[in-house]
C-alpha cells in the first residue's frame, strides 16, 4: 500500500499538530510559572480589575431611587468616591449596609446592584437604608464581568479621573475603613 | 517500626524500583530478550510494595500524632477523629502526591497480575510507560514535596484541619477522584506501546477498553462525589461552579468517555485506530495537565492547595517530558500505523464519530473556558472573568446533538444502516418525548430546560426500548424475553443502563434550572412561603459541640398544613480555627430537596433576627443518581464475558481484573 509522497507529509504535518498545541500551551504556561516567580503574573489578580488603572468602559441603567452612571462620570470626578456592588440576594451585602450607612457622609458613594431585579433591589435598599448618591443595575451582570468582579459585596475606591485606587472582595467593616481606607482618602485628598 | 525515615527510604526505593522497571523491559523488548522482559511484573510489584510501606509509614504517624513530621503537623491535631486523621494523610499536597504515586503502583501491579494473556512485548513495554510515568512523580514526591520531612521543635499539638474538609463525602472523594485520573495512565501505557511496536489492530481495542471504562466509572463517580460535597457542605445550593478544579475533572472525563466509544471501532471494525490512540493520550495527558496545574498556582481556583511556583517549574518539566515524549512519539509513529477503511455515515461506527467529535468539541469548549482567562492575561494584559454564562451559551448547543444522537446509536447496525427501520423501532420513545416537552412547557420556564428535559426523557426511552427490542418484550411470550434477555450480553444492559444513567442525571441538571430559593431575616416565630411549603423558624439555640459552638435552628415545613419535615440547620464555631462553617439541612424525597441554611444573627440580643436561606431544589439527587447509574453501566459492560475473554486467539482472560478493582 503505498500512497504518494505529498499525501504522506500532509499525514505527518497533521499527526505533528498535537504536539505543536501541547508545546504551545506549555510555553505559555512556563512564561506564567516565571511571571509568578518575578511578581510579573499573579494568576490571583486575574478577576480583580488592576489598580491605578482607569475604571473599564460601562453604563448602568438607573436603579430606583437613584439614577445610573457610566465610565465617563466616574473619570470626569474631582473627588474620590466609592462604587460598591451589591444584591438583594446577598447575605454579607446585607450585613455590610450598617457599615456603609455609616461611612456615607465622610464619602459619596455609588451603588450598582448585581444581577437583581430592580424591584428586588428597590426593596432591598428601602429596609436597609440607602447609602447611595447614583444608583445603576446591572441586571444581566455583564458590568459586574466588565470589572472582573467575583461576587458581592465587592467595593472600589475610585480617585480623581476615575482611577481605581482600592479593592476589597470582601464586605467592608471598620477597621478595614480605619487600618486603610482612611489613610488612602487623605493620601488622595492630599495630592 | 513504621517510623517516617523507613517510609522516606521505601518512596526512594519505589522511585529506584519504577526507574528499572522504566528502563529494563523496554530494552528486553527492543532486542525480544524474554528473560529481561519477564523483570517487568516483579519490578512492578516490587515498586507496588514499596509504595504500600510507605503510605503506611505515613498513615502510621498521622494516626500516633508524630507532630515531628511537618505535614501530620500542619495538618492534623490531637483532638481530630481516627477517621480524619487517616483521611486527612491525602487532604494536602504531598500525601495526595504519595496517594496518587500508590494508585499508578497499583496500576502497573494490575496489569502485572491481569495481563498474563498479552504478548510478552506489549506487556513489558505497558508496564515499563507506567514505571516510567511513576518514576517521574515519586521523583517529584522525593524532592520538591516530601510528605516525610521533620520539624525541630516539634510542635504539641498540630495547627487541625480545615474544617469545611472534616467531612465524610471529601474524604473518600480523592481516593475515588484519583483512581479515575491514574487509571487512564493504562489506556495511555498500551497507547504508547502500541505506537513503540507501531501496531494497533482489534485485539488492542480489546485489550484497552475494560481498563478504560474501568478507569472512567471511578472518575464518573468521583466528579459526582465533589459535587455532591459541593452542595450540601459548601451551603450556597450549588452544584457546579464551573471552577478550573471541577474543569479539570470535566475534561478528561469528555475525552475519556469519547475514548471508550471509539475504541469499540477500533475492536469491532478495526478503524478509528489512530485517532483512539490519540485520545488515549490526551485524556491521560488532561488528567496529569489538571491535577498537577491546580498545584502550581497557575490556575485561580477555590480548591488552592499551597502554591510554590517552584514545585510548579518541576511539574511543567515532567509533563513536557510525559505529554511532550508521548505526542513526539505520536507525531513520529501515527503516520506509518495504517488508516481504517472509510465507513458509510449512517451506521453504528458512524453514530461513534459523531459521538466523538461532539464530546471533543464540548472538551474544546471547557478548555478554552478554563485556559482563556490566564492567557488572555498573558498576552494582552486584560483580565477577564469567564463563568456560567459562557459555559451555559456553549455547551448546551454541543449537548443537545449529543442528547438526539445518544438515542439512535444503540440501535444502528455496524457497517450500513438504514434509518427508517430504527426511527420505526423509536417511534414509541419520539411520541414519550414530544409529550413530555408539552407537559415540561406548562411546568418549566427557559427554552433550553424544557429541550433538554425532553430529551432526557427520549434517552432513557430509547436506551429501555432497545433492551425491550431486542429481547422482542410484548412481540413474545414473557418467558421466552426472559430467555433472550439471559443470552443477551451484559455489555448490551451496561449501555442502555449508561445512557439512561446520563438521561437522569440531565433530568436532574434542568429541573435544577427551575431551582426557587428565598433569603430573609427574620425574628423566631415567622413563617415564609416558598415553592407551596410554609417554613416556620420555631426556634435557635446555642449547643456544645466537640470542638465548637453550634447555633442550631429549628425549621418546621409543612405543606398543606401537615408537617413534612422539622429541619435543623446550624452554623458552627470552630474555637481553634476561628472559623465558621455552614450545616446545611437537607430533606428529600427524591424528586425534590428541602434544602435550609442558617446565616448570621443580626439585632439586639432582645429582639435577634436571623437570616434564613431557603431553597426548593426540584430532582436535585436525580444528578448524582445518574452518575452512579452511569458508573454501574460501566460496571456492568466489565462484567460482560466477552470484555474478560481475550481475543479470539487467546483463550483466557486479560482483564477480570477491572470488575473486582
Amino acid at each position: 500500500m503505498s500512497t504518494p509522497p505529498e499525501n504522506t507529509t500532509r499525514r505527518r504535518l497533521l499527526m505533528a499538530v498535537p504536539l505543536a498545541g501541547a508545546a504551545v500551551v506549555g510555553v505559555g504556561f512556563w512564561k506564567m510559572l516565571s511571571g509568578m516567580q518575578h511578581g510579573s503574573f499573579n494568576p490571583h489578580n486575574i478577576n480583580a480589575p488592576v489598580l491605578n488603572r482607569p475604571v473599564p468602559d460601562f453604563s448602568v441603567p438607573d436603579q430606583a431611587p437613584g439614577q445610573g452612571f457610566t465610565a465617563q462620570d466616574l473619570r470626569a470626578l474631582t473627588q474620590p468616591v466609592l462604587v460598591n456592588f451589591f444584591a438583594s440576594w446577598c447575605i454579607p451585602c446585607l450585613a455590610e449596609m450598617p457599615t456603609l450607612m455609616g461611612l456615607k457622609d465622610d464619602l459619596p458613594m455609588w451603588g450598582i446592584a448585581y444581577k437583581d431585579r430592580p424591584e428586588n433591589a428597590a426593596g432591598f435598599l428601602k429596609h436597609s437604608g440607602n447609602p447611595f448618591t447614583r444608583l445603576g443595575n446591572d441586571h444581566d451582570g455583564r458590568v459586574g464581568i466588565d470589572w472582573g468582579i467575583s461576587g458581592v459585596p465587592e467595593t472600589f475606591l475610585i480617585g480623581p479621573g476615575g482611577i481605581i485606587r482600592w479593592h476589597s472582595a470582601a464586605p467592608l467593616d471598620v477597621d478595614t475603613i480605619r487600618s486603610t481606607l482612611a489613610p488612602l482618602l487623605e493620601s488622595l485628598k492630599k495630592s | 517500626m513504621l517510623s517516617p525515615e523507613l517510609g522516606h527510604y521505601a518512596l526512594a526505593l519505589a522511585c529506584i524500583l519504577a526507574a528499572a522497571q522504566g528502563i529494563l523491559p523496554l530494552i528486553g523488548a527492543q532486542r525480544r530478550d524474554r528473560r529481561v522482559m519477564m523483570l517487568a511484573p516483579g519490578l512492578a510489584v516490587g515498586q507496588l510494595l514499596a509504595l504500600l510501606a510507605s503510605f503506611l509509614c505515613l498513615v502510621n504517624a498521622a494516626v500516633t500524632d508524630d507532630f515531628s513530621v511537618q505535614n501530620i503537623a500542619a495538618n492534623s491535631a490531637v483532638s481530630k477523629p481516627l477517621l480524619y486523621k487517616i483521611t486527612g494523610v491525602w487532604g494536602n499536597h504531598e500525601g495526595s502526591i504519595l496517594l496518587w504515586a500508590l494508585i499508578l503502583g497499583i496500576c502497573g501491579a494490575a496489569v502485572a497480575a491481569f495481563g498474563r494473556n498479552l504478548p510478552s512485548a506489549l506487556r513489558a513495554r505497558v508496564i515499563a510507560v507506567l514505571g516510567a510515568v511513576a518514576a517521574g512523580f515519586e521523583l517529584f514526591c522525593l524532592t520538591t514535596s516530601d510528605p516525610f520531612a521533620r520539624v525541630w521543635p516539634a510542635p504539641m499539638d498540630g495547627q487541625g484541619m480545615n474544617p469545611l474538609l472534616q467531612d465524610p463525602g471529601l474524604a473518600f472523594h480523592p481516593p475515588i477522584l484519583y483512581t479515575g485520573y491514574v487509571g487512564f495512565a493504562v489506556p495511555f501505557a498500551f497507547a504508547i506501546a502500541a505506537l513503540m511496536e507501531g501496531r494497533v489492530d482489534a485485539a488492542w481495542g480489546r485489550w484497552v477498553r475494560p481498563w478504560a471504562v474501568a478507569a472512567w466509572c471511578f472518575l464518573t463517580c468521583g466528579i459526582a462525589l465533589g459535587s455532591w460535597w459541593s452542595y450540601y457542605v459548601l451551603g450556597w445550593g450549588g452544584y457546579w461552579f464551573w471552577d478550573p478544579v471541577e474543569n479539570a475533572s470535566l475534561i478528561p472525563w469528555l475525552t475519556g468517555t469519547a475514548l471508550i466509544h471509539s475504541a469499540i471501532v477500533v475492536e469491532k471494525r478495526e478503524s478509528l485506530k489512530i485517532w483512539t490512540v490519540l485520545l488515549a493520550i490526551a485524556t491521560f495527558s488532561f488528567s496529569l495537565s489538571g491535577t498537577f496545574l491546580v498545584r502550581s498556582g497557575i490556575l485561580n481556583s477555590v480548591h488552592a492547595f499551597a502554591n510554590d511556583p517552584a514545585r510548579g517549574i518541576f511539574i511543567l518539566g515532567l509533563l513536557a517530558v510525559v505529554i511532550g515524549g508521548s505526542l513526539a512519539l505520536f507525531a513520529y509513529r501515527a503516520p506509518t500505523l495504517t488508516a481504517g477503511g472509510l465507513f458509510a455515515p449512517v451506521s453504528r461506527e458512524g453514530a461513534l464519530v459523531l459521538n466523538n467529535i461532539l464530546l471533543c468539541s464540548l472538551c474544546a469548549v471547557v478548555v478554552t473556558g478554563t485556559m482563556y482567562p490566564p492567557f488572555m492575561s498573558l498576552l494582552f494584559d486584560r483580565t477577564i472573568s469567564v463563568g456560567k454564562p459562557f459555559f451555559d451559551a456553549t455547551t448546551i448547543p454541543l449537548a443537545i446533538p449529543l442528547f438526539i444522537f445518544m438515542g439512535f446509536g444503540p440501535m444502528l447496525p455496524w457497517k450500513r444502516a438504514q434509518l427508517w427501520p430504527v426511527l420505526q423501532r423509536l417511534w414509541i420513545a419520539a411520541l414519550l418525548a414530544g409529550v413530555a416537552f408539552a407537559v415540561f412547557t406548562f411546568g418549566m420556564s427557559g427554552i433550553p430546560p424544557i429541550l433538554c428535559s425532553a430529551l432526557a426523557v427520549w434517552v432513557i426511552c430509547s436506551s429501555v426500548l432497545d433492551i425491550a427490542d431486542r429481547v422482542r418484550l410484548f412481540r413474545m411470550p414473557l418467558s421466552g424475553s426472559l430467555q433472550r434477555a439471559r443470552m443477551l450480553p451484559r455489555s448490551i444492559f451496561g449501555t442502555a443502563i449508561a445512557h439512561a444513567g446520563v438521561g437522569i442525571t440531565i433530568l436532574g441538571l434542568a429541573a435544577m434550572s427551575q431551582a426557587q430559593h428565598k433569603i430573609v431575616e427574620v425574628p423566631v416565630g415567622t413563617t415564609e412561603h416558598l415553592a407551596g411549603y410554609d417554613w416556620t423558624l420555631t426556634d435557635v439555640k446555642q449547643e456544645p459541640g466537640p470542638n465548637y459552638t453550634a447555633l442550631v435552628a429549628t425549621l418546621e415545613v409543612r405543606h398543606n398544613g401537615k408537617i413534612v419535615t422539622i429541619m435543623h440547620p446550624s452554623k458552627r464555631s470552630f474555637n481553634s480555627q476561628n472559623q465558621t462553617t455552614t450545616e446545611v439541612s437537607i430533606h428529600t424525597n427524591l424528586l425534590a430537596d428541602l434544602y435550609g441554611v442558617l446565616g448570621d444573627k443580626h439585632g439586639t440580643d432582645a429582639a435577634p433576627t436571623y437570616v434564613l436561606r431557603l431553597h426548593y431544589n426540584p430532582l436535585a439527587p436525580w444528578m448524582w443518581l445518574g452518575a452512579l447509574i452511569m458508573a454501574i453501566g460501566g460496571a456492568l459492560s466489565l462484567s460482560d464475558r466477552r470484555m474478560r475473554v481475550g481475543a479470539p486467539r487467546r483463550a483466557k482472560s486479560s482483564s477480570d481484573t477491572v470488575t473486582t478493582a
